[in-house]
């Protein structure tokens, strides 16, 4: 297997990692962490991907689009934690309300 | 490939998912971000392998630095009952019913999971994609990197997008939020030293990758995250801006960034007839120029996301008072 697919896999694992860790997770960190997780996992298979060809270099364009996706990431990230915090003032959680409970 | 490359791209790989499982499974959340941060180091040594040193650069100090000087700052803020544990179960469910729903995810992403890989692995192992483009157009695109090109240039208005989004999100954290701009004594004489020590630093590393990211990695991506990690230092080490930088002058130079974008974006479209497209003669100080804004910009943003509020807000509160 070359490089390239095991990255690509590995990129696979950690989306289905991050995809479980954000449904199990009742806490609301662990949720944003999980989605940065998945995040890295998808930006790993397109990084990945762009290197299948052989000893050219790799494709510029998905390296872009994955800078690009690593800066709306962290932002996305401080807006989320943003709220939490303000559901935890708020409530005094920081877990969503659960339906099931009540 | 190699034997020894392939059992390191192996471990590698293993060691990216069994941290990732860590940090996502370990019931102390300070761990949790610990490993997280670990596990942004070993995912920018990973883009190294995959030969792309430009994330590899935005990976360790956006993805690693910054996202984990976020969540420690956020966990220090959370009540402290909610930072302690955290049970993928909270532990008053119903013990019999645990068996029957946790296994259901478990399942469906295995299954997905399976598909995804399968996917990936019909791919054909070998594909070009956009690369002879890119190399065919690199001459008049006027910068020798083909990232920066492609974010500059070739896909200028995706860039141009995303540092509105950056704006966006900091916007929506400053209608949601007030910041504490009291000055506060140093926690420690090594951090304020270093804090003193480390910024100038920052701030010529941050140049130098502005100015090397035309040829070779790097950018203006790379340098506004150093940037904002030295603004992180200097707010963790106890320094506030005065208030009056705070209202215009922060302002201005949020929107510095963006708004020459957009003024790039229009006289191309007057003049070429399309958006953010350079005449090739001038492109090269057109890039060096939208780069230069959009550092500064990028950089600011980004300590002001972990400052984590409107500076203003809280000044008109205390008139009030």
């Amino acid at each position: 297997m070359s490089t390239a697919f095991l990255y690509a896999l590995v990129g696979t694992g950690l989306f289905a990692l991050g995809l479980y860790a954000l449904i199990v997770h009742a806490h609301l960190l662990r949720k944003i962490l999980a989605l940065n997780i998945m995040g890295s996992g998808v930006f790993m298979v397109l990084v990945a991907l762009a290197k299948r060809t052989g000893d050219a270099p790799p494709d510029a364009v998905p390296h872009a689009m994955v800078i690009t996706g690593i800066v709306v990431a962290v932002s996305a990230t401080a807006l989320a934690l943003t709220l939490m915090l303000k559901l935890n003032a708020k409530s005094g959680h920081a877990e969503l309300p659960d339906d099931r409970r009540e | 490939m190699t034997l020894l490359t392939w059992i390191f791209d192996s471990l590698l790989g293993l060691s990216l998912l069994w941290l990732a499982w860590r940090a996502l499974a370990c019931p102390n959340l300070f761990k949790a971000i610990v490993l997280f941060v670990a596990f942004g180091l070993l995912m920018a040594l990973a883009w190294v392998r995959l030969a792309a040193p430009d994330v590899a650069l935005a990976e360790a100090a956006i993805g690693a630095g910054l996202t984990g000087a976020l969540l420690m700052a956020a966990l220090a803020k959370l009540h402290p009952t909610e930072a302690h544990n955290d049970f993928a179960v909270p532990p008053e469910k119903n013990v019999t019913k645990v068996w029957s729903w946790q296994w259901l995810p478990a399942i469906t992403i295995l299954l997905v999971t399976t598909g995804l890989g399968y996917v990936v692995l019909s791919l054909p192992p070998y594909a070009t994609g956009l690369s002879t483009e890119v190399a065919a157009n690199l001459e008049i695109s006027g910068a020798s990197n083909p990232v920066t090109a492609v974010l500059l240039n070739f896909r200028g208005y995706d860039t141009l997008l995303e540092i509105v989004v950056l704006l966006l999100a900091l916007l929506g954290v400053w209608s949601l939020n007030s910041a504490d701009l009291d000055h506060k004594a140093a926690p420690g004489i090594v951090l304020d030293t270093l804090a003193r020590l480390l910024t100038p630093i920052f701030i010529l590393v941050a140049a130098y990758l502005l100015w090397v990211g035309a040829h070779a990695p790097g950018g203006a991506f790379q340098a506004g995250a150093v940037l904002g990690a030295a603004g992180v230092l200097l707010l963790l080490a106890g320094w506030r801006p005065r208030t009056g930088l705070m209202a215009l002058p922060l302002r201005l130079v949020l929107v510095i960034g963006p708004a020459i974008f957009v003024i790039v974006a229009m006289l191309t479209l007057l003049i070429a007839g399309q958006m953010l497209e350079y005449p090739p003669t001038q492109a090269g100080a057109l890039i060096l120029i939208l780069e230069t804004a959009a550092t500064v910009s990028i950089g600011v943003t980004l300590a002001a996301l972990f400052l984590g509020g409107d500076p203003r807000k809280n000044n008109r509160n205390k008139n009030h008072t």
